[in-house]
């Protein structure tokens, strides 16, 4: 799984991240908290190979990221699903081709039969926008189409950052719906969020770990939720 | 730059869905074509250029390095006396295959383009000419000279050598231009092709960014760029071709009349010689994008 030791990460001569120690569990449901700029994306981008601690280890799926070229960074992040605030798409492919890229990029678009695809696009609701396009799609449709994109190649692991930050309540709330569905099937799920409402609201769904960034290292704030 | 037989096999193959994975880049595809397609065509012309350079180096340089000319400067009525008395000389010249005198009809032809058709050779003070062609082993030029001296008075040999030499290093050199023009433009069509490729991939760094994210790695990204812009060049340098060979059909056809510049063509199997420009094309398009896109995609990590 994801196992950071002792990590720390600076960046410009300042240290955003000191001491982060943190192993996650499969199958555990995990909120990631603290202010703004307390380093929640830092942490997430340690965690799919996207930084590089500047002390400590990553651990990716055994894998230490250090380790890794660009390419083998790659093949690591085909077993970890990425959800971001400001997602990123093709724009000149349609909604389905963009959910189903990472099955193109990896060969295995033939896996990706309708049916399947047809499935995952009906779970996360987005059937009837499977053949429009990025841009004519609204916030809330765009997580949810990310959402899908992260979990088509079935990873052990979704990593979310701020998933539900521009999106209203009602959205917020069907997309963690879709969190704890994924953390239930046996995913491991890591949600970064500064929206407490979101943790109390996941209470009655999942047992949840909140671990909390503050002064540049991870505490946790609490078990059982 | 090494490529894999899969690698290769790959890029021949082509992959749709990868092939789409990169927008497309309209203004940039044109420019591309049409810039392949031009460096094709003038690609066609050096390789004409430089082919029948080579035919005329040849030809000056094997086939008149085995003739020699005499020329008869006598009055009119001891002509035909002097140039018997110089075959005879020939005949027993060591290294002499053939001799005979030019017939009328033949000094006629060698002054048409001058004088016109139709003109009396006896009414002007043309010298006879004696075509002389040598054995493998050759003749003494300068004894030959002697002999004649002495023995054919009106009798001057021109080995040809004088204004030979000058002629066959004339012909080398345009031959040598002409695949130093072949190389400028291949390298020009690499440079260009790097740039695209780079204003390419600079253009679509939020592309590179989620195939990085969804697992793409390094090579898939790259191939995206590679098999298009290999395609193009392809392409462009295919109807370029065809365009220049058209060109050069077009060109009057050659004949012992009008010289050197109507025999500026493809003779043969020399006809074949510009299907390997857009091969060719299309190999350095994709050396310079693979280059280029691998310094872009470490630029962009």
């Amino acid at each position: 799984m994801i196992e950071l030791e002792n990590v720390a990460y600076s960046y410009g001569g300042g240290e955003l991240l000191s001491d982060i120690s943190i192993k996650l569990t499969p199958g555990s449901f995990y909120f990631l908290t603290g202010p703004s700029g307390a380093g929640k994306t830092t942490l997430l981008k340690l965690c799919y190979g996207a930084l590089l601690p500047t002390a400590g280890q990553v651990r990716v799926m055994g894998n230490d990221v250090r380790n890794l070229d660009r390419d083998g960074v790659a093949m690591m992040r085909r077993n970890v699903g990425v959800v971001h605030q400001d997602v990123k798409f093709l724009d000149h492919l349609p909604v389905a081709d963009n959910i189903a890229l990472p099955l193109t990029v990896s060969g295995r678009q033939n896996e990706a039969g309708g049916a399947d695809l047809g499935e995952l696009l009906a779970w996360v609701g987005l059937n009837h926008r499977s053949a429009g396009l990025p841009p004519e799609l609204s916030g809330g449709e765009r997580q949810r189409a990310a959402l899908a994109r992260a979990v088509i190649m079935s990873p052990d692991v979704v990593l979310a950052d701020e998933p539900t930050g521009n999106v209203d309540w009602e959205m917020s709330q069907r997309l963690l719906k879709l969190l704890i569905e994924l953390n239930k099937m046996g995913k491991t799920v890591l949600i970064a969020t500064h929206d407490l409402s979101l943790i109390r609201a996941a209470k009655s769904e999942v047992q949840a770990r909140v671990l909390r960034i503050s002064n540049r290292r991870l505490q946790l704030a609490g078990a059982d939720l | 730059m090494k490529f894999t037989v899969s690698e290769i096999r790959s890029l021949l193959a082509g992959d749709k869905q990868a092939d789409r994975v990169v927008p497309p880049s309209g203004f940039t595809a044109q420019l591309t074509l049409f810039a392949a397609g031009v460096m094709a065509f003038l690609a066609v012309f050096a390789l004409a250029l430089s082919l029948a350079s080579g035919r005329l180096a040849a030809r000056w340089g094997d086939e008149l390095a085995r003739t020699s000319t005499i020329r008869i400067v006598a009055p009119v009525g001891e002509r035909a006396i002097q140039t018997d008395a110089a075959l005879r000389v020939l005949e027993t010249t060591a290294g002499v295959e053939t001799a005979r005198a030019l017939t009328d009809a033949e000094q006629q032809a060698l002054l048409s383009p001058w004088f016109g058709s139709g003109i009396d050779l006896h009414s002007l003070p043309v010298p006879r000419l004696i075509e002389v062609v040598e054995n493998p082993s050759g003749f003494d030029a300068e004894g030959l000279r002697l002999r004649l001296a002495a023995e054919v008075p009106a009798a001057f040999l021109d080995d040809h050598t004088r204004w030979r030499a000058p002629l066959v290093q004339a012909a080398n050199r345009l031959r040598f231009l002409g695949w130093v023009a072949i190389l400028l433009i291949g390298a020009a069509v690499g440079a260009m092709v790097t740039l695209a490729a780079n204003a390419a991939l600079a253009a679509n760094a939020q592309v590179v960014a989620v195939l990085r994210l969804v697992g793409a790695t390094d090579r898939y990204i790259a191939e995206a760029f590679i098999r298009r812009f290999t395609i193009r060049a392809f392409i462009g340098a295919t109807v370029g071709m065809i365009l220049g060979m058209l060109a050069v059909l077009l060109l009057p056809s050659a004949s012992d009349d009008a010289g050197f510049l109507t025999g500026l063509g493809f003779q043969g199997v020399g006809w074949l010689a510009p299907l390997l420009i857009p091969v060719m094309a299309g190999g350095v398009a994709l050396i310079a994008t693979r280059i280029a896109s691998r310094k872009a995609l470490e630029a962009l990590s």
